[in-house]
Formats: C-alpha cells, sequence, structure tokens
C-alpha cells in the first residue's frame, strides 16, 4: 500500500471508531486528540482494528506513534508496504 | 473450542459479545432463558409489548455530544445516535410529604428548585456537585466511603438529604439505607447533570441491535440453553457443562450470572456461594396499568416520579412482601417525540422482599398479585392523579418473576450488595460482568461487559 492508501485506511478506521465525528478536515500534523474527541478506549480501537483488517500487530510501547495521521503513516509504511490495497 | 463462552445475554453479555465478536474471537453466548436482555427485557401479552426494566436511560446527551459515558459507550459498540434514536424525559419529580423537587435534563431547573424548597440549601448542593468522583474513579477506595456521610457534610438539611438519596437509591442501590459514594457519584451524574430518555419503542429496539451487531460479527447467541456448571481444573475454567449434559469448551469464561451464582456454577457449596440466598438483597414488585387513555389527558405530566411518604427515606427489603410507603412511578409515554397512541402505560415500582413471594402456592400467588396491586396502586396515587377508574389491562411481577427468568438470587436487581470491581475470580480465566462487577443499569452494565471485554479478553492476543 502507498502512503495515500495507508492514510485512507485509517480514515476508514476512524470513521468506524468514532462515526459522530467529522474527518473531512482532518489535519495531518495536529495530534488526533486535539482535532478529535478520542480517548484511551478509542485509540485501543485504532490498534484493534489494524489488527483485524490488516494483521498488523503494534506493540504498546508503540502506541505513541499513532499520535497524528503524518506519524501514524510514518510508522505503518513499512509494515504495511507489501500488502495489498483492501 | 470458543476463544471465549459468555454467560447470559443480558445487556452485559451482548455488551461483551459485542466487541469480542467484532475483533475477531469465536465468542458463544449462552441464555437459559428463551428471550435476551436479562434484567431489561420485555414481553408482548394480550397483543401489547411490555418492557421489564427500563424505566429510562440514565446519561442522556444530546446526538452529536462527544464526551461522557454514552457517547463512549455508542462507540465502543459502533452504534449510532440515529440507531438509538433516544427520546428526552418530559420532565420528573420527588415527592415527599409536603415538598416536591422537579428535575429535568437541565440541571439548573433542580438547582432552583431546592433553592425554593430549602432556602439557604443550594451553596451545599453546589458543594455536593463539586464533591462527586469522577465516573472513572467510582471503584477507586476513596470513593468506598458512605455517600450518606459524604451528602452530610454538604448538605444540612435532613429532609433534602433524604430526597436527594430517593431517587438515587431506587436507581442503583444495591444494598439498604446506604450506598458508596463512587456509585452515588456515578448516579448522581447520570441521572441529575446528564439526564433521563427513553430509546424510541423501548427496550426491545436496543436489544434487537446489540444482538444484530453481536450476529454480523459473527457471534454465536444460543437461547433456551443453561449453563449447569463451570468446569475447572481448580485453576483454571476449561469452559461449560450445559443443563443438558453437553460439556463446552472455551480458552476463557465471561460470566454475568452475578458473584455469588457464578461461584455456585463453580460447585464452590461454600458459605460465601450461599450468602446469595440468605444476605438482605434488594428486589422489587412492578405493576403495569393498561391505560385507556394517554396518563397525560389525566393529569400525568411527569416522567417518572419518585415518592415516600415521610421525611425519612427507608431503602431496605421491608418484612412484608412490599413497602407500601415508597416507590416509583414511570410513564412510559411522557418522553419527548412518542408517537400518540390511543392507549397508555403507568408503572409503579415498590421494594419488596423475594421470601414473602416464594414458596406460594400458585393459587394464592396469583391472589397475592392481585392484592398488592390494589394496595401499590393506591400508595402510589397519593402523590400521582388516580387513574384506577382508566384501568383496562393489569400486569404484575415480583420478585419471584425476576429470579425465574435472570437466575439473581433472590431476584436482585442491582445484584448483591459487595461488588467486584476487578471483575476477576478464583480461576485465572474466569471473569465476571454485569451487576456485581459494580456499574448498574442498561448504560452501567453495557460498559461493564464492554469494559471487561477491553480489560482482559481483548489484550492478551
Amino acid at each position: 500500500m502507498t502512503a495515500a492508501e495507508i492514510k485512507d485506511a485509517i480514515l476508514d478506521i476512524l470513521s468506524d471508531v468514532a462515526p459522530d465525528e467529522d474527518l473531512s478536515d482532518v489535519k495531518e500534523d495536529v495530534p488526533f486528540r486535539d482535532q478529535l474527541e478520542l480517548d484511551s478506549m478509542d485509540f485501543l480501537d485504532i490498534v484493534m482494528e489494524l489488527r483485524k483488517r490488516y494483521r498488523i500487530q503494534i506493540p504498546e510501547e508503540d502506541y505513541p506513534q499513532l499520535i497524528s495521521m503524518t506519524s501514524t503513516v510514518t510508522y505503518l509504511e513499512p509494515l504495511m508496504k507489501d500488502l495489498e490495497k483492501r | 473450542m470458543y476463544d471465549t463462552i459468555i454467560i447470559g445475554a443480558g445487556t452485559s453479555g451482548l455488551g461483551a459479545g459485542v466487541r469480542l465478536a467484532h475483533f475477531g474471537q469465536r465468542v458463544c453466548i449462552l441464555e437459559r432463558h428463551h428471550r435476551v436482555g436479562g434484567l431489561n427485557s420485555f414481553y408482548r401479552r394480550g397483543g401489547r409489548d411490555f418492557d421489564v426494566g427500563l424505566h429510562a436511560l440514565t446519561n442522556y446527551r444530546p446526538k452529536g455530544t462527544r464526551r461522557g459515558p454514552l457517547p463512549k459507550l455508542l462507540r465502543q459498540l459502533r452504534i449510532t445516535w440515529d440507531e438509538l434514536a433516544l427520546r428526552p424525559q418530559w420532565g420528573s419529580a420527588i415527592r415527599f410529604p409536603g415538598v416536591t423537587l422537579r428535575f429535568s435534563n437541565d440541571f439548573a431547573l433542580f438547582e432552583s428548585e431546592v433553592a425554593s424548597s430549602f432556602p439557604g440549601q443550594v451553596d451545599g448542593l453546589r458543594r455536593l456537585v463539586a464533591a462527586l468522583v469522577e465516573y472513572d474513579d467510582y471503584a477507586s477506595p476513596a470513593a468506598a466511603v458512605s455517600a450518606r456521610e459524604v451528602v452530610g457534610r454538604h448538605v444540612d438539611d435532613p429532609l433534602l438529604r433524604e430526597m436527594l438519596l430517593c431517587p438515587l437509591l431506587f436507581y442503583g442501590g444495591s444494598r439498604e439505607h446506604d450506598i458508596e459514594f463512587g456509585q452515588f457519584s456515578v448516579l448522581f451524574r447520570s441521572i441529575f447533570l446528564e439526564g433521563l430518555s427513553r430509546p424510541a419503542g423501548g427496550v426491545r429496539p436496543l436489544l434487537d441491535r446489540l444482538v444484530g451487531r453481536f450476529r454480523e460479527a459473527g457471534g454465536e447467541l444460543r437461547l433456551r440453553t443453561g449453563v449447569r456448571r463451570i468446569t475447572s481444573d481448580g485453576e483454571k475454567a476449561s469452559g461449560v457443562l450445559l443443563d443438558d449434559g453437553t460439556p463446552l469448551s472455551a480458552r476463557r469464561v465471561l460470566s454475568s450470572a452475578g458473584w455469588t451464582e457464578t461461584m455456585r456454577l463453580c460447585g464452590r457449596a461454600n458459605r460465601e456461594a450461599e450468602r446469595g440466598r440468605t444476605e438482605r438483597r434488594l428486589s422489587f414488585v412492578e405493576t403495569i396499568s393498561v391505560l385507556g387513555r394517554q396518563p397525560r389527558a389525566l393529569g400525568h405530566e411527569h416522567t417518572m416520579v419518585f415518592y415516600n411518604d415521610s421525611d425519612r427515606f427507608d431503602y431496605a427489603r421491608p418484612d412484608e412482601a412490599v413497602d407500601l410507603r415508597s416507590g416509583v412511578v414511570c410513564v412510559p409515554s411522557n418522553f419527548h417525540g412518542e408517537e400518540p397512541a390511543a392507549e397508555g402505560q403507568i408503572r409503579v415500582a415498590s421494594l419488596a422482599h423475594h421470601d414473602r413471594w416464594a414458596g406460594l402456592a400458585p393459587e394464592r400467588y396469583r391472589a397475592e398479585k392481585r392484592a398488592w396491586y390494589e394496595r401499590m396502586v393506591a400508595s402510589a396515587t397519593r402523590f400521582v392523579p388516580d387513574f384506577r377508574p382508566a384501568v383496562t389491562e393489569t400486569e404484575t411481577f415480583t420478585p419471584v418473576t425476576i429470579r425465574r427468568f435472570t437466575g439473581h438470587d433472590q431476584g436482585a436487581v442491582y445484584g448483591g450488595p459487595e461488588k467486584h470491581y476487578d471483575g476477576r475470580t478464583h480461576l485465572a480465566n474466569l471473569y465476571l460482568c454485569g451487576n456485581d462487577q459494580g456499574l448498574v443499569g442498561i448504560v452501567g452494565t453495557l460498559t461493564s461487559g464492554v469494559t471487561i471485554a477491553n480489560r482482559y479478553l481483548l489484550k492478551d492476543e
């Protein structure tokens, strides 16, 4: 998957985890927490959705890498580059 | 081999099941009754739907709110606001002799009611609100103090203290007279600061949605399938033995049967397991009166009325079959946006003593139900307009009914007096959810199921 496809995949997960959020204008470099109403339970869900959909295991010590869209895509790129877009 | 077997398809079991199935576990929910919902269920009789349990959903938030227990819960369950279609209450009241305090989903109304009925007390009420523990801290050791004591520290007027405690104990008190301040805080926030609403159509569409979610995610629900035993080697559960003798194996078991009930399922026939049948547990008799017209036409303007006929509210298991001194009146059509219907219902619930109802011969049981129906409605109509001339049908259920359909000792509506907040048991892979894990009511028990699933059952893959 390309960086753009990974971003789409994250947005798709966010729309599932936080269905009442407006995701049309998510800023790439602003922490998710500062623009969306996400708590630790929601972050757990993002990790779980990545595991469910793409079989990616993210160890707990890496959760801080998922702070914003840019950092998340950067972190996931090496893990997802060989995956086919779903 | 299942990843997780869940005992009980009440709200906590369904909530946990949705989470686990959604994330790919092989999950089976086992329910002895032929219907889901447990303490919050429904039945159909004479062409009418009757809710059991649900008066209102607490923690009301307008559509689009993102903070708070209910929005969080809906996100976790992947249920949208529109699916739930919450209809907020018109407004409710607490009635004691000579004093009425109205409250709604706007706390300012309650404050002004307190200010006018109890001059000089509103500052104390505000201090109490400021002292409430946060939702996430209700199970902390610091919150395990007596609510009566903390309320007494802030509110001087003894009558106002009783009036504050009355609706909160009725909607969540699992022990007599008092409640832990952490639980009091959750109830106070849920009922007074957030508010009451009702899902369109009552509890059934909500249960249908949960079951739908669970099944869409691949979960297996077996009704009319009771669990006789939880099997184990003494350290780890290996699965369950069904009533019909079939063994099922699982890597983990989650029980919503209640603490003492679960201990008995484990074969622990000790004092602790027996406690559920002997300790003082709180249950209710509820009457439903079907009216040939809408309650509003008879002057019923409130959604809920909590009443007590003296200055002291005695929240305890009565010696008699029913405690007529206090109760809750609920009008299920007095929520905004309810479709107008020709018929109406009024529900009256009062504290009851399970053992006074158990063991009666069928004829006598029916006669007692009729007699107590009359007494309960006569008592309630001291506090709300008399609706008896408009009654066309009646339904009454007792602690025995509740025990029969939920399996909870003594028909306890909020579980046993002791809570087990960490949800763990003597077996490493057997967990507890539901009333006895700590939170009560529909929002509370759904949260319990979701929380225990997240904490123990999803993480250790």
